[in-house]
């Protein structure tokens, strides 16, 4: 078997060097190079356009023109009546800032109380030998496995009749209702259980003979020496939970506590449909994802590779 | 809460054993590391995934109605294997992994392939192609509803040019045939990006003297390819495919604010359906059903986990 594949492979070879031994050198690999620029300034245009396209259109305040110009090139030329006036109306129109201070408000809750609690107990689990050590691991791996999809329903129902510090009787449409259900994130647990094994053991060991605490060797120690994967997991929270759209679609009923992504289902849900001010609304959020991503674009790209890795 | 206090017993017994104090001390310190987090994933995961699996053998309402809820055993399960919605929805979903899966893991490879190269602006491009990623998927949805609209949008427009007039225009969402596949070709632009930085964290992990050693042989690129690259990205490949297939069956955002399952229930998926037979029609025991079967079928997520686990633990020892 092997030796059959070695043979075609070796006639494959011979014959690919005679086809193309007469090109020079040089020039076939400016050709490649070409190609490839070529090859990747396409790909590169196909991932902006819808992008490109939304925030031109949220420029142009007439809004016969952008449907008329949605048919043709124009589309991604800013042209016309040009002005911000959309944004101005989305302003205007709908609680935007509201919006937005309640998704921020929730993903940093989700995002800071999640660090700490999963990194604690991922902690405990990579370092102290306690009984139940073994199973809560096992436990949380099959965590891991359920999706949030499947519990969102009876998830619900509880939440419906939970008490809160206020006396209010149901979470109901609030911010805790957002928040609490995420900090607890057995994949968060995983990533930092994973870290904190390859951490060396005579450091802290060290610190632990000096008689300092547990908590303090981890807030002292530990977290300086792990400060990527907090990143990585706080990273991965956030853009997990800033686009969250069906479980705010389930838990709010009216616009104080609505996160961004349901408010503009709200927006797009309106008739008549303003698609300038759909365009408008839109392009803020994909800006300020793209800024907060351009920021730390080093960080994402790493998040995903070791959250994919492993997950 | 059960599982907290049978726990507290363990620590206490053994505290009264021959263990140094420092140990002991150590124990309730770990429980203290443990159980915010333990409390939260009983509340908030186990004790609900338990009550989906009672509600999907009772005929539990969203809101309670003058009847009270009764124990109907599997009738919830035996009803939704005869419901023609959900038949759909099971087809969907699964119509949306045979397209979706392939093609997005195939087009990551190749991106991946294309970045992996020593050429100038390489990060500029990766930044580019990995954009659609962190949009959310709400504001995706609403803008490429835009471009699929049916008289002027844009896809209809771009059709008609690169055909010479003769394709188009089409009415993508509103027609059956039509809107899946539309919705297929949104998910694949935005999910393919995420999949590419996976396989470039695989290609950077071959090591480089595997390509040394076969240039030495005198193979090219292809053979390279073939022999060495395909082969080493083996397990990516395979989390790849399965993260893809697990994200063919949570279709659902996109489908809620597009098409709502319709036209003709041609995008109704398994979630879909499940949220709404909750939320519009209140039936919340035969949701559930459906929340279990589709945990059923996002089992197959449990593979690489435990293969995970198991590499964390050899690392461990």
């Amino acid at each position: 078997m092997a030796l059959t594949t070695r043979k075609v492979r070796g006639s494959a070879l011979t014959r690919e060097k005679a086809t193309h031994a007469p090109l020079p050198s040089t020039s076939r690999r400016y050709i490649w190079l070409a190609l490839n620029y070529l090859l990747m300034i396409l790909l590169a245009i196909f991932f902006l356009f819808p992008i490109v396209f939304m925030i031109i259109s949220s420029l142009k305040a007439n809004e016969d023109q952008l449907l008329q110009d949605v048919s043709t090139v124009k589309a991604f030329i800013p042209y016309g009546d040009l002005s911000l006036q959309n944004y101005n109306d989305v302003f205007q129109r709908f609680p935007f800032g509201l919006y937005l201070f309640n998704s921020l408000v929730i993903v940093t809750c989700i995002v800071t109380l999640g660090l700490l609690v999963n990194s604690l107990i991922a902690y405990a689990l990579a370092r102290m030998p306690f009984p139940g050590r073994k199973l809560i691991l096992i436990a949380i791996v099959v965590l891991v496995v359920i999706p949030f999809e499947s519990v969102a329903v009876p998830l619900l129902l509880l939440v419906n009749q939970f008490p809160w510090l206020n006396g209010a009787t149901t979470w109901i449409d609030s911010y805790q209702v957002q928040i609490i259900p995420f900090i607890a994130d057995a994949f968060s647990i995983f990533l930092f259980y994973q870290f904190f094994l390859d951490i060396p053991k005579n450091i802290e060991e060290a610190a632990f003979v000096d008689g300092a605490s547990r908590l303090r060797i981890y807030w002292q120690l530990v977290v300086p020496l792990s400060r990527s994967v907090f990143i990585t997991v706080a990273i991965w929270q956030f853009l997990t939970h800033i686009g969250d759209f069906l479980w705010p679609l389930l838990v709010t009923r009216s616009d104080t506590y609505r996160p961004l992504m349901v408010g503009m289902r709200v927006l797009f849900a309106q008739s008549p449909l303003h698609w300038g001010d759909v365009m408008a609304f839109a392009s803020m959020i994909t800006i300020f994802m793209l800024v907060v991503f351009l920021l730390f674009h080093r960080w994402f790209l790493r998040s995903v590779a070791s959250a994919g890795i492993t997950g | 809460m059960n599982l907290r206090l049978r726990l507290r017993t363990t620590t206490s017994t053994i505290a009264t054993s021959k263990i140094p104090h420092w140990y002991r001390k150590e124990r309730y310190t770990s429980w203290a590391f443990a159980v915010p987090a333990l409390i939260l994933l009983l509340i908030f995961l186990i004790i609900p995934f338990l009550l989906a699996i009672y509600f999907s053998l009772t005929d539990q309402r969203l809101v309670p109605g003058p009847l009270t809820t009764i124990f109907v055993g599997l009738r919830n399960y035996t009803r939704l294997l005869a419901d023609d919605t959900f038949r759909r929805a099971l087809l969907n979903n699964s119509f949306f992994g045979v397209i979706v899966v392939p093609v997005e893991t195939g087009l990551a490879l190749g991106l991946a392939l294309l970045l992996n190269q020593k050429m100038r602006g390489i990060a500029l491009f990766r930044t580019i192609y990995f954009s659609p990623v962190v949009t959310p998927l709400a504001v995706i949805a609403v803008v490429w509803s835009f471009l699929y609209n049916p008289g002027q949008g844009l896809i209809n427009a771009f059709l008609k040019t690169f055909s010479f007039g003769y394709l188009g225009p089409y009415s993508w969402l509103d027609d059956a045939r039509l809107a899946l596949p539309a919705i297929m070709f949104l998910s694949i632009w935005q999910g393919v990006g995420f999949y590419m930085i996976i396989y470039l964290a695989g290609l950077q992990n071959i090591s480089e003297s595997l390509y040394e050693a076969a240039r030495v042989d005198g193979a090219g690129r292809w053979h390279q390819l073939r022999y060495i690259t395909l082969p080493q990205l083996r397990n990516t490949t395979f989390f790849v495919m399965i993260a893809t297939t697990v994200q063919a069956f949570k279709l659902y955002t996109q489908v809620e604010i597009m098409t709502q399952g319709g036209p003709d229930n041609s995008t109704v998926t398994v979630v879909w359906y499940m949220v709404n037979q909750s939320i519009r029609h209140l039936r919340v025991g035969y949701a559930s059903a459906v929340a279990v079967l589709f945990f059923l079928i996002v089992l197959i997520r449990l593979i690489p986990v435990l293969r995970y686990v198991v590499a964390a633990e050899k690392r461990e020892v």
